[in-house]
């Protein structure tokens, strides 16, 4: 255990010596979060009884996404694991008594981390004394703030659980080009990325929140303004916990597979 | 004590066309040609030795270190190092092994050399009195000194194999192979590199399989040399068994790669 300690370490400090990098991210995720809510007050002028949300809940909702945009972004892979595969770095990992898939999970959840944390400070604060309905409501109770934290922490581990298998899947198809487009595109869609899932037509709704896509993000950012009843809460942290264990045991059984078919060319 | 029986390794090497439609359609369909990079391979290697491991491009070399190093796995034949079957007890059989592929990094780039060190006496789960033997006897004999307190991106090549050696040998490994260690190594670098390696196998009897292309390589430090050409092993003895006379020890070795019609 103590190896992949030292890993999330590793990854973790070097992850915090990006300031420009972090700098700049925090200025596009104001941009995008303002541009966000200026779309949705729009609609809401229209009626704001046709929406599944109130104003202040999606906004809450907005905020909290462009906070952790860097645990739940789906587009934020590592290159570094795609380069060891392409290019047989992977070699020398394999020479090492460690677990290949745990220790790329450690990685990702280091590197993911590491953003987030340098960038959700800024963000959370001033979003927070933004004037009601536009900034970032409290949580709608000390019980929902609790829950936001355990989905929020159960939606990034689904969130790096489900990046494995994308990376697990280059072992096999060699050039991670197309396995990313069709998933990160279809990610920000199906996690809740580009608008709140509640906000798709019923029936579409009701097949995407039994998705693993529903696991990630959208739980924890629902939760936390209260706009989720108890039962539903329960069906999705129940969701949450099944698709983490299946798709976690899912990658490493790929995994497994793609080391014993491993072929590190050339040199 | 390394045996290899009658192992055959071949490659299925995968087409492609370019496009995202193509790197969809290959997760579920791919061309592939076959090649045969091993055919009925077999030695033993007893504790201690120190062979050097030789043949042209493409014959095989890297190959046999990657099954031997548990990274690949053999389509049929028999593999045993210390009594582990490589691949099947990769976690097991890895920490008793040391690699340096010459031409691959193992150092974290945008780390000081000694961060990375202190990675892999983690991951290696290396007692501290022992790590710190190790590193103080390896930075002496190679000379890191102000090194260890580089990123390694910003050392010289010849600087960063020093490390490079010094890093797979921090778990003191009874094995080690070293895949061209000396590849774009300068005259002083390779010297160092070489008396390094020798010392390493008179002091602690370990066993060091180089592949190399660089024949003085051999000279300076093989006492035992097996040739292999397309797949077969064709020839395994000492120096002195392609040395006839004084000739010069490159021009023999094309010559014996010619006779052996490997050449390419």
């Amino acid at each position: 255990m103590k190896k992949y300690l030292s890993f999330f370490r590793l990854r973790f400090v070097l992850g915090l010596q990006y300031r420009v990098a972090a700098l700049a991210g925090i200025a596009t995720q104001f941009a995008w979060g303002f541009m966000e809510i200026m779309i949705f007050t729009a609609f809401y002028r229209a009626d704001a009884d046709a929406f599944p949300m109130s104003l202040s809940a999606t906004s809450s909702y907005i905020w909290l996404q462009q906070a952790f945009l860097a645990l739940f972004a789906a587009w934020m892979m590592d290159n570094e694991i795609f380069d060891s595969i392409i290019n047989g770095g992977i070699a020398y990992e394999l020479c090492r008594p460690i677990d290949i898939y745990n220790m790329w999970f450690c990685r990702n959840a280091a590197n993911r981390l590491a953003r987030a944390v340098l960038r959700c400070m800024p963000i959370l604060l001033v979003a927070a004394f933004l004037p009601e309905p536009y900034g970032l409501a409290a949580p709608a109770s000390a019980g929902h703030f609790l829950l936001f934290l355990v989905t929020l922490v159960l939606g990034f581990a689904m969130t790096v659980s489900f990046c494995m298998l994308i990376y697990v899947m280059t072992f096999f198809t060699i050039s991670p080009q197309g396995l990313r487009i069709l998933f990160t595109s279809a990610l920000e869609f199906l996690t809740g990325g580009v608008i709140p899932l509640p906000f798709f037509p019923d029936n579409v709704r009701q097949v995407m929140e039994l998705l693993p896509f529903a696991a990630m993000q959208n739980v924890a950012l629902r939760i936390y303004s209260g706009s989720m009843s108890g039962s539903e809460m329960l069906k999705a942290v129940t969701l949450q916990l099944f698709w983490l264990t299946a798709v976690t045991a899912a990658g490493k059984m790929l995994c497994r597979m793609a080391v014993r078919r491993v072929v590190v060319q050339g040199g | 004590m390394i045996t290899m029986e009658h192992v055959c390794k071949s490659y299925r090497i995968a087409k492609r066309n370019a496009g995202f439609r193509e790197a969809c359609r290959s997760l579920f369909h791919r061309e592939t040609e076959e090649i045969q990079a091993l055919k009925d391979v077999s030695f033993t290697i007893r504790d201690g030795e120190m062979v050097g491991y030789i043949g042209p491009n493409g014959a095989g070399k890297s190959s046999t270190i990657k099954i031997l190093s548990g990274i690949l796995t053999p389509d049929s034949g028999t593999v045993l190092v210390d009594g582990r079957v490589p691949h099947r007890d990769r976690i097991a059989h890895v920490k008793e092994i040391g690699v340096v592929f010459g031409q691959r990094s193992q150092l974290w780039w945008d780390v000081p050399v000694i961060d990375s060190f202190e990675l892999l006496k983690d991951i290696y789960t290396i007692p501290d009195n022992i790590y710190k033997k190790n590193l103080e006897e390896l930075t002496e004999l190679l000379n890191l000194g102000e090194l260890l307190r580089s990123p390694t991106r910003q050392l010289s090549l010849g600087q960063r194999m020093r490390c490079e050696i010094a890093a797979s040998l921090l778990h003191s490994p009874r094995i080690l192979f070293l895949d061209e260690p000396t590849i774009g190594l300068d005259a002083v670098s390779k010297l160092a590199v070489r008396e390094f390696i020798r010392r390493q196998n008179q002091l602690h009897k370990t066993t060091v399989i180089l592949t190399t292309h660089d024949m003085q390589d051999i000279e300076a430090l093989a006492s035992r040399i097996i040739l292999i050409g397309k797949g077969h092993i064709l020839m395994d003895g000492t120096l002195e068994d392609i040395r006839r006379g004084g000739e010069n020890i490159d021009e023999t070795v094309a010559e014996l790669y010619r006779s052996y019609d490997i050449a390419n």
